[in-house]
């Protein structure tokens, strides 16, 4: 089956035969969007053991954690770790859940699976480059994993590789030398794979909508992926010239990031007048809108489901298009934040203070227009209405500690210390898991044909909920105590009182974690032995209800829907129910 | 016959109903796409334009150089691989290809040519004794045109792809030629762009 080659047939498409074109090498946007929704599910739980081996370490540094000493005899002979294997975890942990969870789930899977039926497409713009997008991110994973079982180890300089001791090679630590460079290399890729993606959401977005379907009638979820894209496009596009960079100091002898007559391990190294702070200003170029590419389809998704659940139309869509479009502006403005403590020129450090709180505006303006939705509305408190909600609370309770860490003065207080762990666990990394948690919940009867279980589904929310909370909530309180991160031991007289509230968050981290596996269990149950889903089993109006669960190969048999309404229109008298989907004829006009 | 510019003359009662597709003019995915493409390789080339910037004023071992004289002549083949490609395509219709193929062909020889150049130009610089890691500046004279030729040969691909379907399908795809032109002329503009800076930096 040749896409591009054969437009006269563009209204009729087969499926391709062969197990490798239908499942393995397919350039079905819904066989791409699940490869990406199970490279994510591989990588969320290599990401979960790391920090689990992380929080184990922190609560008893003595501890021998049986078989670890298998996958890295220097790294944790006896299985205890040492300090450098510390670091090479979490950098591990922060790298995969970051690209290959928080960009790959939110974004790449559930975007290519519902963008392009939300707008009325059978299929991407360019499905030969959607494919390529994935194989490339999957190639980019597999090269990441690889690092642990190269000699020294992976990288452990933090998922920000900050330089120049991510430059230098081996002098500056085990993990270093090849470690880093595939953590680069990884990099590189990833970024590759996520252009390729982007671009083909924003044409998809631009060009492919069914008739009718209008910009002001895109549902929020479409216009949160198409906005995310456009971040994407501009961040990615400096982060990959950055490891290119990066990769150049390591392996080619220049010297970008490397400064002048720096000596590590005794040695002084061959380089010359680079610039280390150069690094940390592309990085966080990309690394600051980094953190919206996996907020804002959280944002989308949320914006999607509460009307549906709340049976009221969503209160103020424009504004909230508003906002995140605002947002996405923003994003660009504000990357300094993250360097308050790097050396920057202070006044500098003021420029980018300001921007940074007033991105808190149009945050809250999304959240107000959230919680104006569910005003007064009798709520279905079914399980991805729940982790909506979950999603706002989690979103509100990270973004508080936003407003302190945005003042120079402060943050340099609370830079370095678990305040900005608790920070960005729940702004960033709690809130974009419950979005896409609503998001499987939600669209998983539409994907396999079949429903989830609820009673799990509740479960599951609520020793989430329940968790997360005792995970990082007290954290803020060890980071205003002073307790310094990425330490991988306490063992200073003002830290050692604080590690009883370590083993706390390390018993709730392990909990937390195992209530994963009753997500994990309805998922494959009910994937295979889940009561059939309807068409539209939540009654909801947008697009991809209107076909079957799941869609056949072009999405709608070969007949475009043809759209008369917004994706709103909830709490209205309609031909069925209580609301009006898009597809819906348009009402009847007297002449 | 009324022109557009006055409102048209219609009875209120009889107006049609407002129509539920809002469109402008028929979509071009592919022109999108390569636009899109121009949007994020020129920012890929800002950042490093800043980084170049930056890392200059960063120390004092910044070396200037004079660059391979041939990189001029290399833009003249450049440009005028342009000019042949946009001759080709006002020859070619969607029913009739024939008259714009030598065109094609030429711009695919000349963009070769070009390749060939750069690759002449690095062995001049290295003949100086001017490698990727001599100085900061000789580092970003590589990567620049490194990573510009990569994208020129990318754009080499799009071309045979182009020129393999115009030859096949009928009716031409004529969007398809459109966007590989489109970005053509972009690799010769982002060409013009980094010679620029190479000659005032280094």
């Amino acid at each position: 089956m040749d896409h591009a080659a054969t437009p006269a047939a563009a209204h009729h498409h087969a499926p391709p035969q062969g197990f490798l074109r239908q499942h393995v090498f397919s350039l079905d946007h819904k066989v791409i969007g699940k490869q990406y929704l199970d490279l994510a599910l591989v990588a969320v739980c290599v990401g979960m053991v790391l920090s689990w081996l992380m929080r184990l370490h922190l609560a008893w540094p003595n501890l021998p954690i049986p078989g670890l000493e298998k996958l890295s005899p220097n790294g944790a002979a006896n299985g205890v770790i040492t300090p450098e294997y510390y670091l090479s975890l979490m950098t591990m942990h922060a790298t995969i859940m970051v690209f290959f969870v928080l960009t790959s789930a939110p974004f790449a899977g559930f975007g290519n699976y519902f963008l392009p039926i939300q707008v009325g497409a059978e299929d991407m713009a360019f499905p030969r480059f959607n494919m390529m997008s994935f194989w490339t991110t999957c190639v980019a994973f597999l090269v990441l994993v690889s690092s642990f079982f190269v000699s020294d180890g992976p990288a452990l300089s933090g998922w920000t590789a900050y330089a120049p001791l991510s430059a230098v090679g081996k002098d500056a630590g085990p993990g270093q030398g090849m470690g880093q460079t595939l953590w680069a290399l990884s990099i590189a890729i990833f970024c590759v794979g996520q252009l390729f993606g982007s671009l083909n959401f924003i044409a998809t977005t631009l060009d492919l909508r069914t008739k009718g379907m209008s910009l002001a009638r895109m549902p929020m979820s479409t216009w949160a992926w198409f906005i995310t894209s456009v971040i994407g496009l501009i961040a990615f596009a400096v982060l990959l010239p950055a490891c290119i960079l990066l990769l150049l100091d390591q392996r080619a002898g220049t010297s970008f990031f490397i400064p002048a007559g720096l000596v590590i391990s005794d040695r002084l190294q061959p380089h010359s007048g680079g610039s280390p702070l150069l690094w940390q200003h592309l990085f966080w170029f990309f690394g600051h809108p980094e953190v919206y590419i996996a907020i804002l389809p959280g944002f989308g998704i949320v914006s999607t489901i509460l009307p549906v659940f709340a049976r009221k139309p969503l209160l103020g869509p424009r504004a909230l298009i508003g906002c995140m479009t605002a947002i996405a502006f923003l994003s660009y403005t504000v990357w300094g934040h993250h360097m308050f403590l790097s050396g920057m020129n202070p006044f500098s450090a003021l420029l980018f203070s300001v921007p940074t709180l007033i991105i808190t505006i149009p945050a809250t303006i999304a959240t107000l227009l959230w919680i104006g939705t569910i005003y007064g509305a009798k709520l279905r408190f079914t399980t991805p209405a729940l982790f909506c909600l979950g999603f706002i609370s989690v979103f509100v309770s990270g973004g508080l500690s936003g407003f302190f860490l945005a003042q120079p003065s402060i943050d340099t207080y609370l830079h370095a210390t678990y305040f900005v762990v608790a920070h960005f666990h729940f702004v960033m990394a709690v809130a974009a898991m419950f979005g896409i948690f609503a998001g499987t919940y939600f669209w998983f009867p539409k994907m396999f044909g079949r429903m989830m279980n609820e009673t799990l589904g509740k479960w599951h929310f609520w020793l989430t909920f329940i968790g997360v909370y005792c995970i990082f909530m007290p954290m803020h309180y060890l980071g205003l105590a002073g307790n310094v991160r990425r330490y991988s031991a306490f063992t200073d007289d003002y830290l050692k009182p604080l590690i009883p509230l370590h083993r706390f968050i390390t018993i709730a981290a392990l909990f937390t974690g195992a209530a994963q596996l009753i997500f994990l269990y309805n998922l494959i149950r009910s994937r295979f032995r889940g009561p059939t889903a309807p068409a539209n089993p939540w009654e909801a109006t947008t697009l991809e209800w209107s076909t079957t669960s799941p869609p056949p190969f072009d999405n709608f048999g070969g007949h475009p829907p043809v759209v008369s309404h917004g994706p709103n229109e909830y709490g209205v008298k309609g031909a069925t129910g209580d609301y009006v989907m898009q597809a819906a004829p348009a009402p009847a006009r007297l002449h | 016959m009324t022109t557009v510019a006055s409102p048209p003359n219609v009875p209120p009662s009889v107006a049609p109903p407002r129509p539920v597709a809002t469109r402008g003019p028929e979509p071009k995915p592919a022109e999108t796409g390569v636009w899109v493409a121009i949007a994020t390789i020129s920012m890929s080339f800002a950042a490093l334009t800043s980084a170049m910037v930056v890392r200059a004023s960063a120390a004092p071992d910044w070396q200037h150089f004079r660059l391979p004289p041939i990189l001029y002549l290399n833009t003249l083949v450049l440009l005028a691989s342009s000019f042949t490609l946009a001759a080709a395509r006002r020859r070619i219709t969607a029913v009739s290809v024939r008259d714009g193929l030598p065109g094609l062909y030429v711009t695919l020889g000349l963009g070769l040519l070009f390749v060939t150049g750069q690759i002449l130009a690095w062995r001049q610089l290295a003949a100086q004794g001017l490698f990727l890691a001599t100085s900061p500046s000789s580092a970003f004279f590589y990567v620049f045109t490194a990573l510009h030729g990569l994208h020129v040969l990318g754009g080499l691909a799009g071309l045979l792809y182009v020129l393999r379907r115009i030859r096949r399908v009928v009716p031409a795809p004529m969007t398809a030629l459109g966007a590989a032109t489109l970005y053509w002329h972009f690799m010769d503009v982002l060409w013009l762009y980094l010679l620029l800076i190479l000659i005032i930096r280094v």
